[in-house]
């Protein structure tokens, strides 16, 4: 990779402080990594003109008396005219090419990054809500569809076809270390691509502000083997795993009488609202909340009773459950795996 | 004795103290409490303009501190959502609406335009006043809305549908909208008002290629005013139909269109940004001509390259319009070159410029770059960018440009060495807080989010910005303080200070009511410096009425004489009108036709002629078209 | 030296005047805003495909009235602009009273336009663009129907003399404006409504 040859990639990469899963600097995938690659060139190109720049001002600066006081001002100067048409004409003939550089490479990087092969894709449909993420894995038999949040399953190394839309506001769909992010609009749905080549887990944020929480809208990719990606599959394709104890059962039974069957859906139950996450699958996620908590069986409760204080303004009201049945609740919601 | 004040006589000193009598009791403006409010003088309007916009830059500053003090660590519960969004859009409204523009092309336009043209007083004072006023009404609409609790809090834009009714219910964004309205209102009035005075104003014998470049820069901003605000009035005012009566412009479900809110404010938003660049840009080209003691090299290419940022503004060609702020910065630096540089105070703040904006315009041409932009758009990196060309652009040419006016409007020097104070420190802070932004951005934080979580690990680089601003607001107090100090007890300026060319410096510091004795005419470029001492000065202005000379656009050649109107209550009357007007519609629209009446009265109020009726035409003189 | 300038005129007509200067960049901004509100309109119609969406068109009756008052009033108008500068006040007050008297049928048959457009604004985008169209330029024919009035008081008044006469005949430019933007919007809202 030519990227490599500039040292600075490491010195930048290097720094202290860096986790990157979050980075534009830390390509994961190859479109992420042209356009790292551009913008390290742009970079370099800039930075030349920017000390020839600071040269010339500090050749001027040089020259400058603090005291020289009411010079007598000179109107005409041939000779310095002379020079100095020359010295503008050279740095704007430099300006034009540098111009026409960038706008070169850009059109070149921008073709790359469009320009994926798609051999049998993936499909992924993703709607953006205040402030949550529906992913939906579309199939012509609606049992064959997998609908879950936030969290977006790939296969590496093949292509994503992604389509996107928004429910509400305009949300943008951005994961640094793999591409650069698409504006999703209420009233237009678009496509895009990506592709992964190192399994992992690579963090995504909204990058438009949407409101209240604009900051908990995030999400994560995660990439894996395509055997992996297929089990995944196969176990979200399931309904809702049927509770064992008597508290979980009892637990789907405060589900079921409580508000939540309003706003979500678990396969398999009464409960088949869209305004909020799919849960069917809720225990099988690392995080809730569009990557505001772990999920946990404290985190899940806490999220529970007040979702207000954790994400104020989250488009989901409080529920003062009894303390015993919100653990029967949880203990159900942690066996939907 | 400096070499330029030979050149034109002082007019204290001719001896002429009848006539300077005549005219100062002509063109007074009336005392006392009632009396502010009747003023109608350029200078006393310019330098309201600059005081109040620089209030609004500290309270917008404030807001910023706020900002810093947030994310200087991760989960900080200090405000939460409601209110950090409150801050962060009433910062970038209060800095764009009430400061920026109303500062580099109101205030000091109001101020300096009429002196450098060799005017009495500003074309249409009184709709100038009226301007300044309903400014005023806009600042404090916006700021009565953040401390009632119903400040804006959808960024400074207002992108729908987030701002429409269905997702910000309640009036904020109404308070957003109607800012707008008054704010562009009054810079449209004092545009048309710049424009006349550059256009019919001009000293005789200031040809259109004799113009001082800071005057093209104003002309150029004041027409881009006038065909970009209309674009941004209009996008505001179908927001608040939509929030207001149920229009449906903006609703998908009814056949609107969300993006079409994004053409109309960008056909706005690309101009506006150079329209607060470009001040700034036209102070830097008169402090290089001044300090390098150098007529400025390119005055063509300069001219073209203002009037070229000015079309190229409204296509948002981005990388385009490097060309022309190129060319800029260029001849500036040969100027410096081939001149005899000072490093006075107003040039180190230049000097400042010409650092801080050109790293602020290198980070936008990586911007301009779409597949880069694809990665950095909405993150840091692009707060760092529009910082760095904000107030590189207008924030460090508007100290140069106070260092150097201010013996002019206060007649006093500000103490250079707290200056130099004030500069570093203000530097120093300055890269300290947006420098690192770039770092932030590229590390994927975006912006306008009210915290971060731990793991994203961007709390240091968090903690270096949030630092800047202390450097930043002490070297702000050194300021504050240099000037209260200047104002009771600065060295007295004189006339001509900085021995500088424009017409502005030949007369007295501050300028009298009627600016020039005799109002001047010109034979070069730079009055000051190359006008041979028998330079005609115009005489058969009357002193008993104020009298103003009209001369040709493009060769200022004499055409004839009007009148100025004179102090009126009834600017600030109709002003007060229209701002009840305008708050009124938040709540009901029956106030627009309610409010018309008021508004109707005091402008007929105001229009109505008034003392002795004209004679009919004297026989002989020619009104002919 | 001197420069004496004791013998120029008091008052200008036409482009040397400077209120001319002001009118034409306020008539520049009003302008802009009905371009934009026209680029508004026929970027809506992009995205519908049904045009007008489910309405019928606005009937024609009062636009196409109001249309032919705008071409009528040109003649009062052109006719104070003529004569102002001679400094003929009589011809100047009886211009301004006939030009009074089309604006106020102007504004009356606009009244009545608004209760024929077959649509109200609340119902879809297309009524909003309709109904702000047309209110904009009402806003605009009672501006000036108020000026053309207020002038005319005047013009009962010793008062209307020098730089009043040129108040009158910029008048009159704006009177100008006022029924070439009216053409633009009947066109748009009853041309092609029907033919687009
Ligand atoms: C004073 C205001 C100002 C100025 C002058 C500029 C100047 C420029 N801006 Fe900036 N910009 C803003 C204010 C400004 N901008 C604001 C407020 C925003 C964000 C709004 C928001 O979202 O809130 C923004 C956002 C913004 C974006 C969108 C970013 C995003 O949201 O993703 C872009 C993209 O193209 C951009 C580009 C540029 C460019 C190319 C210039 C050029 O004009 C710069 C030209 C100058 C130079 C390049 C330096 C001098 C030139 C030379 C020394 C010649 C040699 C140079 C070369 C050979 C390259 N700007
Ligand atoms: C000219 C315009 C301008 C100026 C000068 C500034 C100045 C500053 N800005 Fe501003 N900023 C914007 C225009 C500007 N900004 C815009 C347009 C936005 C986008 C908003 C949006 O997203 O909608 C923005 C957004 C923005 C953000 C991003 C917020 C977010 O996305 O969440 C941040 C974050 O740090 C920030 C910080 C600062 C700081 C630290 C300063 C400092 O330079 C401020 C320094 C000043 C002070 C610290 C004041 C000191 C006060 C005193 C000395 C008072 C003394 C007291 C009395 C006498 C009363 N700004
Ligand atoms: C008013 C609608 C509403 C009700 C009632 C409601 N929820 Fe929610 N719920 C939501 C929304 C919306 C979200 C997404 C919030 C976000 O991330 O911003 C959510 C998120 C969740 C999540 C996290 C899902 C994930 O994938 O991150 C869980 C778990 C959850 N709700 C459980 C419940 C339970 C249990 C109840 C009943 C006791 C309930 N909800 C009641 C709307 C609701
Ligand atoms: Cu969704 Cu920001
Ligand atoms: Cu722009």
């Amino acid at each position: 990779m030519l990227s490599s040859i500039f040292a600075w990639r490491w010195l930048a990469q290097a720094m202290p402080l860096e986790p990157g899963h979050h980075s534009v600097l830390h390509p994961a995938a190859p479109q992420a990594g042209h356009i790292e690659w551009l913008y390290w060139l742009i970079f370099w190109i800039l930075f030349s003109v920017f000390v020839l720049m600071i040269a010339a001002f500090g050749r001027a600066g040089a020259k400058a008396r603090v005291r020289g006081d009411r010079a007598f001002p000179i109107i005409e100067d041939e000779e310095g005219d002379r020079r100095a048409s020359w010295a503008v004409g050279t740095a704007l003939g430099v300006t034009v090419v540098t111009l026409f550089v960038v706008l070169v490479l850009s059109v070149v990087t921008g073709k790359r990054v469009e320009g994926l092969t798609s051999k049998n894709p993936v499909t992924i449909q993703i709607t953006a809500r205040q402030w949550w993420w529906e992913v939906t894995y579309p199939n012509s038999q609606a049992d064959q569809t997998i609908t879950t949040a936030n969290e977006i399953h790939i296969p590496t190394g093949t292509p994503v076809v992604v389509l996107t839309n928004s429910k509400d506001v305009i949300h943008s769909f951005w994961a640094p270390n793999i591409t650069g992010k698409r504006d999703l609009l209420p009233g237009y749905s678009s496509a895009f691509w990506f592709e992964v080549d190192k399994p992992g887990i690579y963090h995504g944020q909204c990058a438009e502000f949407c409101g209240l929480q604009h900051a908990h809208m995030g999400f994560s990719i995660i990439a894996e083997s395509n055997d992996n990606f297929q089990a995944w599959q196969q176990q979200q394709l399931k309904p809702a795993a049927d509770p064992q104890t008597a508290e979980a059962i009892r637990g789907r039974q405060v589900f079921l009488q409580n508000a939540c069957l309003m706003c979500h859906t678990i396969r398999g139950t009464d409960a088949g609202s869209h305004l909020g996450p799919d849960l069917t699958h809720i225990a099988s996620r690392n995080m809730i909340a569009a990557e505001t908590l772990p999920n946990t069986s404290g985190t899940l409760a806490g999220w529970i009773v007040d979702p207000q204080r954790i994400k104020p303004g989250a488009r989901m009201s409080p529920n003062p459950l009894a303390p015993d049945d919100l653990q029967a609740l949880v203990t159900y919601l942690r066996g939907l795996q | 004795m400096s070499v330029a004040e030979p050149i034109v006589a002082n007019d204290q000193d001719t001896g002429q103290s009848d006539l300077a009598h005549r005219l100062a009791r002509t063109w007074s403006q009336p005392g006392g409490f009632w009396g502010w409010f009747c003023n109608t003088h350029h200078t006393n309007i310019g330098i309201r303009f600059m005081v109040t916009a620089f209030i609004f830059f500290l309270l917008g500053g404030v807001l910023a501190a706020m900002i810093r003090l947030q994310l200087i660590r991760p989960e900080n519960s200090r405000m939460g959502p409601d209110l950090y969004n409150q801050v962060f859009t009433m910062h970038g409204s209060t800095m764009i609406f009430l400061f920026a523009v109303p500062m580099m092309f109101q205030g000091f336009g109001v101020y300096v335009v009429p002196l450098m043209c060799g005017a009495r007083n500003i074309a249409f004072p009184r709709l100038n006043a009226f301007s300044y006023y309903l400014y005023v009404g806009g600042a404090l609409v916006l700021w009565g809305g953040l401390l009632t609790n119903t400040g804006p809090d959808v960024g400074w834009f207002a992108y729908v549908p987030l701002s429409g009714p269905q997702y910000s219910p309640g009036h904020r964004a109404d308070i957003w909208s109607q800012m707008i309205t008054f704010t562009e209102v009054s810079a449209l009035g004092v545009a048309i008002c710049l424009a006349t005075t550059i256009l019919r104003h001009r000293a005789p014998g200031m040809t259109l290629n004799r113009m001082p470049i800071l005057l093209w820069e104003k002309l150029v901003i004041s027409l881009a005013v006038i065909f970009a605000m209309p674009a941004v009035m209009v996008a505001s005012g179908l927001l608040l139909l939509d929030r207001l009566v149920g229009t449906h412009f903006f609703n998908p479900a009814e056949g609107g269109d969300v993006l079409l809110y994004q053409h109309l404010f960008w056909f706005f938003g690309h101009p506006e940004v150079y329209i607060i660049f470009l001040p700034g840009a036209s102070i830097i080209s008169t402090l290089v001509e001044c300090f390098s003691r150098r007529r400025i090299f390119g005055y063509t290419p300069i001219v073209v390259s203002v009037v070229a940022t000015g079309f190229i503004g409204f296509t948002a060609a981005s990388l385009m319009i490097v060309i022309p702020t190129g060319t800029q910065f260029f001849c500036w630096v040969v100027t410096l070159w081939t001149g005899r540089l000072q490093l006075r105070l107003p040039m180190l703040w230049s000097f400042g410029f010409f650092f801080v904006f050109l790293i602020g315009g290198l980070s936008g041409v990586m911007l301009a770059s779409v597949p880069v932009d694809l990665q950095v758009h909405d993150t840091y990196f692009v707060v760092a960018h529009f910082h760095y060309v904000l107030i590189g652009g207008a924030l460090f040419p508007m100290f140069a440009g106070i260092y150097f006016w201010f013996p002019k409007m206060a007649g006093r020097m500000l103490s250079a060495r707290l200056g130099v104070w004030h500069f570093w420190l203000f530097f120093l802070g300055f890269n300290l807080t947006f420098f690192t932004m770039h770092f932030l951005g590229l590390r994927g934080m975006p912006r306008r989010v009210y915290t971060y979580s731990p793991d994203m690990h961007w709390q240091w680089l968090n903690v270096l910005a949030s630092l800047g601003v202390v450097f930043m607001t002490a070297g702000l107090l050194v300021f504050l303080a240099n000037v209260f100090r200047s104002l009771r007890n600065g060295e007295i300026a004189g006339n001509n200070p900085w021995a500088d060319a424009g017409l502005e410096w030949s007369v007295s510091s501050p300028p009298p009511a009627y600016n020039f004795l005799h109002v001047p005419t010109v034979s070069g470029r730079d009055p000051l410096w190359e006008d041979p001492p028998d330079q005609p000065i115009v005489v058969g202005l009357r002193d008993d009425i104020r009298e103003t000379l009209v001369t040709h656009s493009l060769d200022a050649e004499p055409q004839h004489k009007d009148e100025d109107p004179g102090p009126s209550l009834w600017p600030f009357l109709t002003a007060l009108m229209v701002s009840a007007t305008f708050v009124g519609s938040i709540f009901t629209p029956w106030a627009v036709p309610i409010g018309a009446v008021p508004v109707t009265v005091t402008l007929i109020g105001w229009l109505w002629p008034r003392g002795p009726s004209p004679a009919p035409r004297p026989s002989g003189e020619s009104w002919a078209q | 030296m001197t420069l004496d300038v004791s013998g120029l005129p008091s008052v200008a007509f036409g482009h040397r005047n400077t209120t001319w200067l002001a009118n034409v960049f306020y008539m520049a901004i009003e302008g802009m805003m009905f371009a934009l509100m026209f680029a508004t309109y026929f970027y809506l119609r992009t995205r519908s495909t049904d045009w007008p969406p489910g309405h019928l068109p606005p009937a024609i009756r009062y636009g196409a009235l109001n249309a032919v008052v705008f071409l009528l009033s040109i003649a009062p108008a052109w006719w104070v602009r003529r004569r102002a500068p001679d400094g003929d006040r009589r011809a100047v007050r009886n211009g301004l009273l006939v030009l009074s008297l089309f604006a106020l049928a102007a504004t009356a048959f606009r009244v009545l336009e608004f209760t024929t457009l077959n649509c109200r604004w609340s119902d879809d985008a297309y009524s909003s663009t309709i109904w702000v169209l047309i209110g904009m330029h009402s806003g605009h024919l009672v501006t000036e129907l108020i000026e053309t009035l207020v002038l005319l008081a005047i013009s009962f008044t010793p008062k209307m003399e020098g730089t009043r006469l040129a108040d009158a005949a910029i008048n009159s430019d704006y009177w100008y404006f006022v029924a070439v933007t009216g053409w633009m919007v009947d066109f748009l809202i009853y041309g092609t409504t029907r033919f687009l």
